[in-house]
């Protein structure tokens, strides 16, 4: 018996295995090299994107000052934060009633809402296109009306992740407070307000979150349901890379990227803030 | 002492979930400022009772009144009473005074005013300076006083606790029994308690309703319950009891006797009054019955006539539980008994052991005759 004997190796303890190791190496490599390449080829001083030529941060002026992009930016902005919003209101409520009710057809309703997680996205966008054809949906309407319909159809796909974030939550709630709400005088409403929001709170910010992200990179859905002038960022990117791809892309990707971490930084803090209260 | 109105009259509730009756068909009056607990086995619908005095269940037939009131259609948030919920369901996101605060909130209290009232209930259940503190930051202990604070606060003409103490551990449980007591001694508000806990109810209670499917088995004070249990239900329910079933052969006014095949003749001194011959139960607490080894002097029972209220057997198990020591012993006819014996000196543990042959004898007033 060695006194200096390591203790055996643990399943999954992944630092004292050499194919383990390896295995997370190359994990992180191909999840992080592309991003890594595509943000330091953003400075790049060259047209090319092949080779460094020296840094610059040229791309990035050239970036802001492409109206085309900044208002297809503008545009993805606008249609995430709307359709963010609908699909909180609508998730949240969602999810209060398929918890709170037992109603006939419930598990229909639950199934029909999970469908847009599910269907392919090139069904959902040529569904998307039908429909609204059909409708005869004006599409010369004046901004940010014109984006009506793509926010519309950003809606139907993002809620359902709100309400399942949502509907989690909730399963974990303990009704006796909400009747301790009602027992100290509260009405519904303030017992939902007082008692049930707060505690879905950290839920509808995770759902929020994955709905503003969902709809702000969507492609497939929203290129059929995009006019001439309701271009958003990530078709407009296509259309530029159908081209080269230049560092101006590179450095409009960039930009997509930081906003992104911060938008995911800030909601993570608010999550944090909840919890420490909860 | 003036005459006690009712505060909470239950008149004829009955309350069914599908064909399943939880309440059938009771009646109580709880007095004004009276301790009252409603006392038995899970599933015997005193939490119902409870959920509907405090107006989350509807009675299905039958009334409440409250404060003289019927509360038929009256919400929870119209109602004069508040609830400590078993959970304590103390809100997480709020501190302990906002948890408090927060019914006076909702009820339009001005904001001096909820201060001092908060800063006061704190204090009464001592909880004075933790007014800023999470309740993710308390104990168990605390948080359940701040669901007491946040009731009492309100000033509830009654006070209802769903199994207050059931989530604390025995120590603190035993702690919080006497100040329970005691605070609702002082604040004067009625209280109305649920429990499965029978030392709980006995410990703090003025009064016991004791519950079995559905129905009040017996209304009484503690020591009533006990000692004059109304029948086998509540004999068996409030602490540990030996029953015989026997017939009635003797029954004048001064003496009684039941003949049981399982522990032979016993004999009372006081009447009965039922019909000769009919099936009785006769029930004897453990700690009422006197053991003595067998053999060396003839036992005989006292104030008893010869041969009446003796048993023989043998020991066939005990357990030391410190103050007394529980024997169970084998009668000669193969029933066991329950015998409990006080260590009254630091030896007496060691009189009796497992396989002696012992003799027992009780007082002629000890047996308690039930009918049903």
């Amino acid at each position: 018996m060695s006194l200096f004997k390591r203790a055996e190796i643990a399943p999954l303890e992944y630092t004292r295995r050499l194919w383990m190791r390896a295995w997370i190496a190359a994990t992180l490599f191909f999840l992080y090299a592309p991003l890594l390449v595509l943000i330091a080829f953003s400075f790049n001083d060259s047209k090319r994107n092949i080779v460094w030529r020296g840094f610059t941060f040229k791309y990035y002026g050239k970036v802001l000052e492409n109206d085309g992009l900044m208002a297809a930016l503008g545009n993805s902005l606008t249609i995430a934060f709307l359709a963010t919003l609908f699909s909180i209101i609508l998730g949240t409520l969602a999810a209060v009633m398929l918890w709170r009710f037992r109603f006939p057809g419930k598990t229909a309703v639950e199934g029909t809402m999970a469908l847009p997680i599910v269907v392919p996205e090139i069904c959902m966008g040529v569904a998307m296109l039908v429909f609204f054809a059909k409708l005869d949906w004006p599409t010369d309407l004046p901004w940010p009306l014109n984006l009506s319909a793509i926010t519309i159809a950003h809606i139907t796909f993002c809620f359902p992740f709100v309400a399942m974030v949502v509907r989690a939550r909730l399963a974990g709630f303990n009704k006796e407070q909400e009747e301790a709400a009602k027992d100290l005088g509260a009405t519904e409403w303030q017992a939902f307000r007082d008692v049930l929001l707060p505690h879905m709170k950290p839920g509808i910010i995770a759902g929020a979150l994955l709905a503003f992200t969902l709809s702000l990179d969507d492609f497939v859905i929203t290129f059929f349901t995009s006019g001439p002038n309701t271009i958003t960022f990530p078709v407009k990117v296509y259309s530029m890379v159908r081209f080269s791809v230049t560092p101006e892309v590179n450095a409009a990707s960039a930009i997509l990227i930081f906003l992104t971490i911060l938008l995911t930084t800030v909601a993570l803090k608010l999550q944090d803030f909840t919890k420490a209260t909860a | 002492m003036t005459e006690k109105q009712p505060v909470i009259s239950i008149r004829n509730v009955t309350k069914r979930f599908g064909n399943m009756v939880a309440v059938d068909n009771v009646s109580i009056d709880i007095l004004e400022g009276e301790f009252f607990v409603l006392l038995g086995p899970s599933g015997c619908g005193k939490t119902t009772l409870l959920r509907m005095i405090a107006g989350f269940e509807m009675p299905s037939e039958g009334q409440i009144l409250i404060g003289g009131q019927d509360m038929a259609g009256v919400s929870p948030n119209q109602r004069p009473v508040n609830m400590v919920f078993q959970s304590y369901a103390v809100f997480p996101h709020m501190s302990v005074a906002d948890n408090v605060a927060y019914g006076l909130k909702i009820s339009g209290v001005a904001k001096p005013e909820i201060r001092t009232r908060v800063d006061e209930a704190l204090e009464l259940v001592s909880l004075g300076g933790l007014g800023l503190r999470m309740p993710d930051q308390l104990s168990g202990g605390q948080r359940q006083r701040v669901a007491l604070a946040r009731g009492l606060v309100m000033r509830p003409k009654v006070l209802l606790l769903d199994e207050p103490l059931s989530a604390l551990d025995a120590k603190l449980r035993a702690q919080m029994q006497f100040e329970l007591a005691e605070l609702q001694d002082n604040v004067g508000i009625t209280f109305v308690t649920v429990t499965h806990d029978q030392d709980e109810a006995l410990s703090m209670a003025c009064r016991i309703a004791v519950m079995n499917k559905g129905d009040v088995a017996q209304l009484a004070g503690p020591s009533d319950l006990y000692e004059h249990p109304a029948n086998r239900f509540v004999a068996d329910f409030i602490g540990s009891v030996n029953i015989f079933e026997g017939k009635l052969t003797v029954d004048e006014p001064e003496q009684a006797v039941v003949d049981c095949p399982e522990v032979g003749r016993v004999f009372l001194n006081h009447g009965v009054t039922g019909a000769h011959e009919t099936t009785v139960w006769v029930a004897i607490r453990p700690e009422k019955i006197t053991m003595v080894p067998a053999g060396k002097i003839k036992p005989k029972a006292k104030d008893s006539p010869d041969g009446h209220n003796i048993a023989h057997g043998q020991i066939k198990g005990l357990s030391y539980l410190g103050d007394v020591t529980v024997y169970e012993v084998r009668l000669d006819s193969g029933r066991s008994i329950r015998v409990s014996r006080p260590n009254l000196s630091r030896w007496d543990q060691e009189d009796f052991s497992w396989d002696d042959k012992v003799s027992l004898h009780w007082h002629p007033t000890s047996p308690i005759v039930l009918l049903s």
